[in-house]
């Protein structure tokens, strides 16, 4: 009978209309749970660092904390950048040019961020078969520009966006 | 689940077990039909409930005293161990009543993989214990970060880093999970959060493993499908309580042992130095319980390979009961997968012992070894051996070797036919 089949079809809509509404209403109250996890303001407003490296002698590092992890901060003698760029980018796991990794003009100010690629650990200066950096907690040696040699590490330890407010200071972030 | 209809003796009982049947459920728990041959590697269970119990009662009481903040965190712990009356003694249960928890959860494991109690008609008692013992193994490692010492904040660090190999949306996980730019203050929080809530998931599945324990009943020593109730069984209670109680008191005794005797001998003592996110302890290891996978990890010269395959060691155990192709359960009757189950054994620990050695030298080639036979065991040695095996014949019945003058196999009836 046609009108039974009617009926049949108005209840097949009413179900797909009520577990769409449904789902987009799940979909919204779920959204904001998760999302609530992410970074806070409170955690996003400590974006910027600024550092004073007026004090940082040639061949020296410091290390500042910026958003919870450290930078490294480095001033290489011209021997070490001369060694960083006579690599050559075949020997590298992940090839970048020690040029690119540092401001033109200011190759001698190495800024990146302290963490290993691997899982995340500080790894050790002046360690290491690379005459840079040692990650102790699995292996990862890293060359005097912070570009990964050797070890379970993935990528280059990474350079974060800074600038040079001024020849003595550098905003991070 | 029902063989007879228990009627409660008092009128107010009848007039409660009509309403809700609990005091039949109790019946059934009393008088469930075991096995009369259980030994005690079955004691485990009833050790291993014991064990959440006392985490949940200890961790509860903690939670009073404890402070889930970044700044005052590690400060608290030691105002548990140094002001709070006996806080010293609630901690240290629940700090090494972890580590005992999961050599009871191991043994169990073992215990099951010899007498083949994951295979059917058991397989979905098995996967939810394993989904318990991964929720165990979450719970721990949230719980080791919550006094925010050296070796939790990096400990988290490298944990939650893992989830950073996973291409793509690694990074926005990783970010997620912290809720911060690094392991910070609400990664302490949150964590602590989910501490607290695993204990009663693992109650819920722990009642789902029980439940579907009793709908097939025990596996036993032999392995053989039993008549219910019958010759072959005894009544749970006082039979096998008893016996679950002698072993939970020797259990007791250790575990008291590790308590007042060497109560940081499990630990790491880089935890008694506050976090500090601007240095990395020279040697970074886990839980003694997690280093078997730690050392699969560090096996695989690649981050995202090495992650998958510490995952899969674990998730590999879920399929379990489909790589074994062995119609005999009991390893008691399979000659040869009795000795390649000892291998599988000597080689969890030896991945144990490298994953707390330096990766490097001969650790890692132990720990190559050891991944490589860890994966064969399971994904060419059961299915194989358990097709080509020869086993011994098995008894129709636990009574009968017994009866007919002894345990021998050879005396027993021919009946591989039969299983």
């Amino acid at each position: 009978m046609s009108k039974e089949e009617k009926k049949v079809n108005r209840r097949d809509f009413l179900f797909t209309a009520s577990y769409t509404v449904g789902a987009v209403g799940v979909g919204a109250v779920i959204w904001p749970m998760i999302d609530q996890m992410n970074p806070d303001k409170a955690q996003q407003a400590l974006a910027t660092t600024e550092v004073d490296i007026s004090s940082i002698e040639p061949g020296k590092s410091i290390t500042v904390l910026w958003r919870g992890k450290p930078i490294f901060i480095k001033k290489r003698t011209s021997e070490e950048i001369a060694e960083a760029r006579a690599v050559k980018l075949d020997d590298l796991p992940d090839p970048q040019k020690d040029e690119d990794r540092v401001k033109e003009g200011k190759d001698e100010w190495l800024v990146m961020l302290g963490v290993c690629t691997h899982l995340g650990c500080v790894p050790l200066k002046d360690k290491g078969d690379f005459n840079g950096w040692f990650c102790p907690c699995h292996g990862s040696h890293y060359d005097v520009s912070g570009r990964i040699r050797k070890g379970p590490a993935p990528t280059n330890m990474e350079i974060p966006k800074f600038e040079f407010v001024d020849s003595n200071t550098i905003k991070i972030g | 689940m029902s063989e007879h209809e228990y009627t409660p003796k008092s009128k107010a009982g009848k007039w409660f077990n009509d309403r809700l049947p609990l005091l039949t459920l109790g019946a059934h728990l009393t008088d469930y039909p075991t096995p009369k041959n259980l030994n005690y590697w079955w004691t485990f269970g009833g050790i291993l409930t014991f064990c959440l119990i006392t985490q949940i009662v200890t961790g509860i009481v903690l939670a009073m005293h404890y402070v889930a903040h970044a700044d005052l965190a590690f400060a608290s712990v030691e105002h548990i161990m140094r002001d709070v009356n006996y806080g010293w003694l609630i901690r240290y249960i629940h700090s090494n009543g972890a580590s005992m928890f999961f050599l009871a959860v191991y043994i169990h494991i073992f215990r099951s993989l010899f007498y083949g109690s994951y295979k059917s008609p058991r397989e979905v008692i098995w996967i939810i214990g394993l989904m318990i013992y991964l929720l165990m193994m979450a719970a721990a490692f949230m719980g080791y970060v919550l006094p925010w010492g050296q070796m939790s904040f990096w400990g988290a660090t490298v944990i939650t880093n893992l989830f950073s190999a996973i291409p793509l949306v690694g990074d926005s996980i990783t970010t997620w999970l912290w809720g911060a730019y690094s392991v910070d203050n609400p990664t302490l929080n949150r964590f602590f959060s989910l501490h607290y809530l695993i204990p009663f998931l693992i109650l819920g599945l722990v009642v789902l493993h029980i439940w579907a324990l009793h709908v097939p009943g025990n596996n036993n020593p032999v392995g053989i499908d039993i008549k219910k109730p019958s010759k072959d069984t005894v009544p749970f209670h006082p039979y096998i309580t008893i016996k679950d109680a002698f072993a939970l008191l020797v259990f007791m005794i250790i575990f008291a042992g590790f308590v007042f005797f060497t109560p940081n001998v499990l630990g790491h003592s880089d935890n008694y130095i506050p976090a500090n996110p601007l240095v990395t302890p020279a040697h970074i290891v886990p839980e003694w319980y997690l280093l078997p996978f730690y050392a699969i990890l560090r096996s695989v010269p690649d981050k995202l390979g090495g992650v998958i395959l510490m995952f899969s060691a674990i998730f590999i155990l879920f399929v379990l009961p489909w790589l074994d192709t062995s119609k005999v359960r009991s390893a008691v009757f399979r000659p040869i997968y009795r000795q390649f189950f000892w291998i599988l054994v000597i080689d969890v620990l030896m991945l144990g012992y490298v994953g707390a050695m330096p990766a490097e030298g001969i650790y890692l080639v132990l720990a190559r070894v050891g991944t490589i036979y860890y994966f064969l065991h399971f994904i060419v040695v059961m299915p194989v051996v358990g097709y080509l095996e020869k086993t011994d014949p098995i008894p129709m019945s636990i009574s009968e070797p017994v009866l007919t003058g002894g345990a021998e196999p050879s005396i027993a009836r021919k009946v591989n036919d039969k299983v």
